[in-house]
């Protein structure tokens, strides 16, 4: 697989997955207001996984649904943040938060990139991204003394500086004041341990007919 | 009844709408509460056995429009739960008296969803059913209530075409497939024929009295089988019912259905009824913190 | 706080009222308030105004009759008809 793929498998399974991981949010938020908002941007996440992986199904002879759902768990090249199961807002929010922040950074750089489709959707996904970080900041900014929300965007911050390449996240950590030097990041390659029970519920109803149109 | 509430009735059976601000008599404002939160209810409930398709939606396509269908019914919660609170009810009190078993939701939403095969038959089906109900909300005397049902009719129109494409792909697909959504119509069509309930006329209707409803049930059960019978029948799909017929006149006849069932599930008896209230319990416990944090300054 | 909602469906047509969302600030009533609203891209715009901001008016003095400044208080078929056979015309064609 050529590295252009690599790179944009990468992404839409950061979006795929982090995406698949809001929307277990459906129904449950904090108030019903929220519900509704945050579902948008699980949705969000979604269309912006399915146009990457348009662009990588043209490079590799398939379909973007096939890249979403048919491959083995091992063949996913997410971030392991995306992956972890967050079924509590503090966690949820921080995740919201430190993702955007780098997701941010990586945009930045693929608007500048000599991938000119590439980057014409990374300046699409920007313009839909404005609202993802209103409400990331506004959260962050209502929980910003809460110990419980602090304490997991501590927890979670060896996993946002995971998301990025490594000349990228010294600008990651400029950005939400924590240190590049004094952390272990957790990097992409060895799923956590989430992962194999995320990838066997969003895949049951399709394997159970194999290459049948739903 | 005293003169007042008397000329109160008289308007509002004569077509006539109140406001929040209107002096309402109290019985009409306590059956108004009742109605309104039990729908409010059923759309907070009837998220619970969407919720986990989403996750295992076999396509982007279909997982972006299961998502959004389901965030349709949380925003109509939301609507409704708004008309309810300016009615004087705050929201953490009809959470409270919706998990203790005080307030009651919609019978569908008590039984367990078990394949793909369901989803297509909720959107197409149930929302249908759900619908009828709906549109004749449109003419309710409260109208703060029929004002909401306008955005509410106009987004559930979607949910139906979604449902309906679900299930035409997979009579279209495999035989696994086709037999899915058979198995599923099977398991569906009971609660389906409780859902309008039970057939009292409409004069014996106090919810139809005051015009918070202005159909009663039987007819709400007719329109829909004469809507959705022949859609069900044109696919080569059967209904579990084998008296099931139209008359020439019209009219649909059928099988008594099962009013003890209807009873005891939103008594809370049903199948799922209590495991999907502890679920909603928990989350709502869990996150308290959150919305202590939002009233804060 | 609630916020009532209005809603403008096209350009140049009105805000009309749609509903209400309680939320703490205003800035979390817009974030909450456009998804709830317009996340079909059905509204070409939003007012959200804080339900204390709204003010309203349900009583009218109503003693006198103001027929005379109404169109309901004109009648002129008779008097048209008069004035016509009076000149010898009559009603014009409709154009």
């Amino acid at each position: 697989m050529n590295a252009r793929a690599q790179q944009l498998l990468s992404l839409a399974d950061d979006e795929l997955i982090l995406g698949w991981r809001d929307s277990e949010w459906t129904g449950i938020a904090p108030t019903l207001e929220e519900d509704v908002a945050f579902s948008s941007i699980a949705q969000n996440e979604i269309g912006h996984a399915r146009a990457l992986y348009e662009l990588a199904a043209v490079e590799l002879d398939t379909d973007a649904d096939a890249l979403a759902f048919d491959r083995t768990p091992d063949e996913y090249r997410c971030a392991p943040l995306v992956q972890l199961h967050l079924l509590d807002w503090a966690h949820t929010i921080a995740r919201r938060y430190l993702y955007e922040e780098a997701d941010r950074v990586r945009i930045d750089a693929l608007k500048r990139g000599d991938d000119a489709e590439l980057a014409g959707l990374a300046a699409k996904i920007d313009r839909e991204e404005t609202y993802h970080r209103l409400h990331a900041e506004l959260w962050a900014a209502r929980l910003r003394d809460e110990p419980r929300f602090r304490d997991a965007v501590e927890e979670l911050w060896p996993y946002a500086l995971g998301v990025l390449e490594p000349e990228l996240r010294p600008v990651l950590a400029g950005r939400v004041g924590l240190s590049v030097e004094s952390t272990q990041a957790v990097e992409r390659g060895e799923h956590a341990e989430a992962f194999t029970q995320l990838h066997d519920e969003m895949t049951e109803v399709r394997r159970s007919a194999p290459g049948q149109q739903w | 009844m005293d003169a007042r509430t008397q000329e109160f009735l008289a308007y509002v059976q004569d077509g006539g709408q109140v406001e929040a601000t209107d002096w309402l008599p109290d019985e009409y404002r306590q059956k108004l509460i009742k109605f309104i939160e039990m729908h409010a209810n059923s759309e907070l409930m009837g998220v619970l056995p969407e919720r986990e398709w989403i996750l295992k939606a076999p396509t982007l396509q279909r997982k972006l429009a299961l998502t959004a269908k389901v965030q349709d019914e949380v925003g109509h919660a939301q609507l409704i739960y708004r008309i309810a609170e300016d009615l004087g009810k705050p929201r953490d009190a009809m959470f409270a008296d919706l998990i203790s078993g005080k307030a009651k939701f919609h019978n569908v939403f008590h039984y367990p969803t078990k394949t793909w095969g369901d989803v297509g038959v909720i959107a197409w089906l149930v929302d249908a059913a759900a619908i009828i109900s709906q549109k004749a909300l449109l003419k309710c005397s409260y109208a703060p209530y029929a004002r909401i049902m306008k955005k509410i009719c106009w987004e559930e129109s979607f949910h139906i075409l979604h449902g309906r494409d679900v299930i035409l792909a997979m009579m279209t697909g495999s035989d696994v497939q086709r037999e899915l959504v058979q198995e599923a119509l099977n398991r569906w069509w009971g609660p389906l024929m409780q859902f309008h309930g039970n057939p009292i006329s409409r004069e014996e209707d106090p919810m139809y009295v005051w015009r918070i409803k202005s159909q009663g049930n039987e007819e709400a059960r007719q329109q829909f089988l004469e809507g959705y019978v022949p859609q069900i029948w044109e696919l080569g799909l059967t209904v579990p019912d084998p008296n099931l017929r139209r008359t020439d006149d019209g009219v649909w006849e059928y099988s008594e259905p099962d009013w003890a069932e209807l009873k005891s599930v939103v008594t809370g008896h049903g199948p799922r009824s209590q495991d999907r209230l502890a679920f909603r319990a928990r989350f709502l416990e869990q996150e308290k913190w959150v919305r202590d944090s939002l009233l804060a300054a | 706080m609630v916020f009532e909602v209005f809603r403008q469906e096209r350009k140049g047509q009105p805000f009309a009222h749609a509903g209400s969302v309680e939320a703490p600030d205003a800035a979390f009533a817009d974030a909450w308030a456009r998804e709830q609203y317009g996340r079909r891209g059905e509204s070409e715009a939003l007012w959200l105004v804080p339900r204390d901001a709204v003010h309203q008016i349900t009583e009218w003095a109503d003693e006198f009759d103001l027929k005379y400044r109404r169109v309901d208080g004109y009648s002129i078929k008779s008097r048209l008809k008069e004035a016509r056979e009076r000149a010898g015309t009559a009603a014009p064609e409709p154009g």
